[in-house]
């Protein structure tokens, strides 16, 4: 009988990601409502240390996968891995963050064992005793409610935010390095190397005030409005990916599933739909203002302020009315 | 080199939308659909590798009639062919049963490269080009911005987090979900609208591709209902004259937001 939850730790060695952290704090969650125990994998090479990090959190038990073929993360490595751990666990449901490794080879592990997995969840809720999870659809434009079908394993991914990793309990859990055998494993995945895109000039983390540009502003010129806005708030410009993407402003202010992820006093939100790929970013802002003329733009969904209007018309008032007002 | 692109087709980004009387799906009445965006920018990554190496582009696309819509557009462009899959399942939530159809009609032909876009703006699963390539046998790169294929191998430049990339190196045949914005998608033609008319369309259904119903027909998750989300915030909506909203703006940035 399958039992228990499994909560895949993303690491790079040194560090583990954020996302399963708040992964870790949904186990812990769900367990107690189903009655279930949780465990937690951390997979790579000399992470001992980090394992030992992870069992002083609440959970039952740490399993250790090491060995030379997870050095660097390959698909093939990291699904043949669990894929060996989830046999040998039988866990009824295995939890990560939904990052962007986990989207290259989670469907895989999931496809190996006959399984779906529903990705990029934002909540559960129990109903008959039976976990319903709750997906964006249609761009963040609708929420849609999934069950599992059939037999467990149940493999579900967790948008970031979904959890606080600031709830996490702590607790004491034993370490097991668990015996892998991937000798016979091929790795078809040669990595070649791993760098930084583009130097990080603007640390857009420790801005109090975000002014943020979207497709809205229709061309590039149109930016000083964003610019002088802005200055006026003594704020710093960021942008969605569509704006980095047509080279309007470079990637480095580019906030959202690719880019940075802030939380600013406010952040201002310039001509931008909303995307999740977007929200994600900067959900945890502490006021947003939302200036859009199509009045169905899912950013208003998640504003304190929703100005529907022409930002052409808007943004330069605001900018005189700003400048006035700490004039006065 | 013989290149498979699996192209879907969405409501365009913009468009109004509604959930259906039954709450499964949206009304599909007044919509207007195009190309999925990331799809895009990998039929357009399918005809430059064309264009370099020689070869032939299919288009693998999967969906009800108004589907071939796309399909022709993506002939326009500069693809030879399609292989047109009238199937509805795509409005089904399970991305392995997707999945499955579309690897049983590539697993027809040998394609030495598959792409497809690395999400739908749809149901938004993220998964439908890894499966497929699970199902083929194929080794897979997802979020991919580059290509570059020498040797029976091709080397990609994928998207990591935080701004930080990697390139990695994998066998042909393979797998790649493309990141929208790697290149600049063209525009078509008017002679290759014409052209379009004479490539070939075929046309099948899933038990054409030896597909065992009852397969297609437990999947793993249901979708139950779909609906507009329960706001957890409480927004103030401002509308009118801007001079007016920008008068109450700025006090609610004093007040509320405190950073005047």
């Amino acid at each position: 009988m399958a039992e228990g939850i499994l909560v895949i730790i993303e690491n790079n060695g040194e560090q583990v990601n954020r996302l399963a952290w708040e992964a870790l704090t949904g186990a812990q969650t769900f367990a107690a409502e189903v009655g279930q125990p949780v465990y937690a994998a951390v997979p790579g090479k000399g992470v001992t240390g980090l394992a030992d990090e992870v069992a002083g959190k609440k959970l039952d038990k740490v399993y250790v996968l090491e060995d030379d073929k997870l050095q660097n993360y390959t698909p093939d490595g990291y699904a043949a891995a669990l894929q060996q751990l989830i046999n040998h666990v039988q866990p009824a449901y295995v939890f990560w963050g939904h990052t962007y490794q986990v989207r290259d080879y989670a469907p895989k592990l999931a496809t190996v064992f006959g399984k779906v997995m529903l990705s990029d969840v934002i909540g559960y809720r129990m109903e008959d005793g039976k976990p319903v999870f709750v997906r964006q659809m249609f761009a963040g434009k609708f929420n849609a409610d999934f069950t599992f079908e059939g037999d467990a394993p149940y493999f579900v991914s967790f948008q970031a935010g979904t959890f606080s990793a600031d709830e996490l309990q702590d607790g004491k859990a034993e370490v097991e390095t668990f015996a892998l055998d991937l000798s016979s494993v091929e790795i078809r995945t040669e990595v070649l190397d791993i760098f930084q895109g583009v130097k990080q000039e603007v640390d857009l983390s420790k801005a109090e005030v975000i002014v943020s540009a979207g497709r809205g502003l229709k061309e590039k010129d149109n930016l000083k409005l964003v610019f002088e806005l802005a200055e006026a708030l003594g704020g710093e410009v960021a942008a969605s990916r569509p704006v980095c993407d047509d080279g309007w402003l470079p990637v480095d202010r580019q906030i959202g599933s690719s880019g940075q992820t802030v939380a600013p006093k406010l952040y201002l939100a310039v001509g931008i739909s909303g995307a999740i790929q977007h929200v994600v970013g900067m959900k945890g802002s502490k006021y947003i203002v939302a200036i859009n003329k199509d009045p169905h733009a899912p950013i208003f969904e998640i504003a304190d302020v929703g100005v529907v209007a022409d930002l052409f018309e808007v943004v330069p008032e605001l900018t005189r009315a700003i400048k006035e007002a700490k004039g006065a | 080199m013989k290149i498979a692109i699996l192209l879907k087709q969405v409501p365009v980004k913009d468009a109004q939308l509604k959930v259906n009387g039954g709450g499964t799906w949206i009304d599909e009445s007044d919509v207007t659909f195009e190309i999925n965006e990331s799809d895009h920018y990998g039929l357009e990554e399918a005809l430059r590798l064309k264009e370099k190496h020689g070869g032939e582009v299919v288009v693998v696309s999967m969906g009800p009639e108004r589907t071939k819509e796309a399909i022709k557009q993506a002939l326009a462009k500069g693809a030879d062919r399609a292989i047109y899959i009238n199937d509805d399942s795509v409005r089904s939530a399970d991305p392995v049963i997707n999945a499955k159809i579309l690897a049983a009609a590539l697993k027809q032909e040998n394609f030495d490269l598959v792409l497809s876009g690395l999400q739908s703006d749809d149901l938004g699963h993220g998964q439908t080009g890894v499966i497929v390539a699970e199902l083929l046998g194929m080794a897979h790169a997802t979020i991919v911005m580059e290509t570059d294929v020498k040797d029976g191998k091709i080397k990609v430049k994928r998207e990591l987090e935080s701004g930080w990339f990697q390139y990695v190196e994998i066998p042909l045949p393979a797998m790649l979900t493309i990141q929208s914005g790697l290149n600049q998608i063209r525009y078509a033609t008017i002679k290759g609208i014409m052209a379009a008319k004479k490539k070939e369309i075929k046309e099948v259904i899933p038990a054409d591709l030896g597909l065992d119903a009852a397969e297609l027909q437990s999947p793993g998750v249901k979708l139950h209902k779909i609906y507009v989300p329960v706001k957890t915030k409480e927004t103030v909506i401002l509308e009118g004259d801007p001079k007016e909203i920008v008068g109450q703006l700025v006090e609610k940035l004093k007040n509320e937001a405190k950073i005047i």
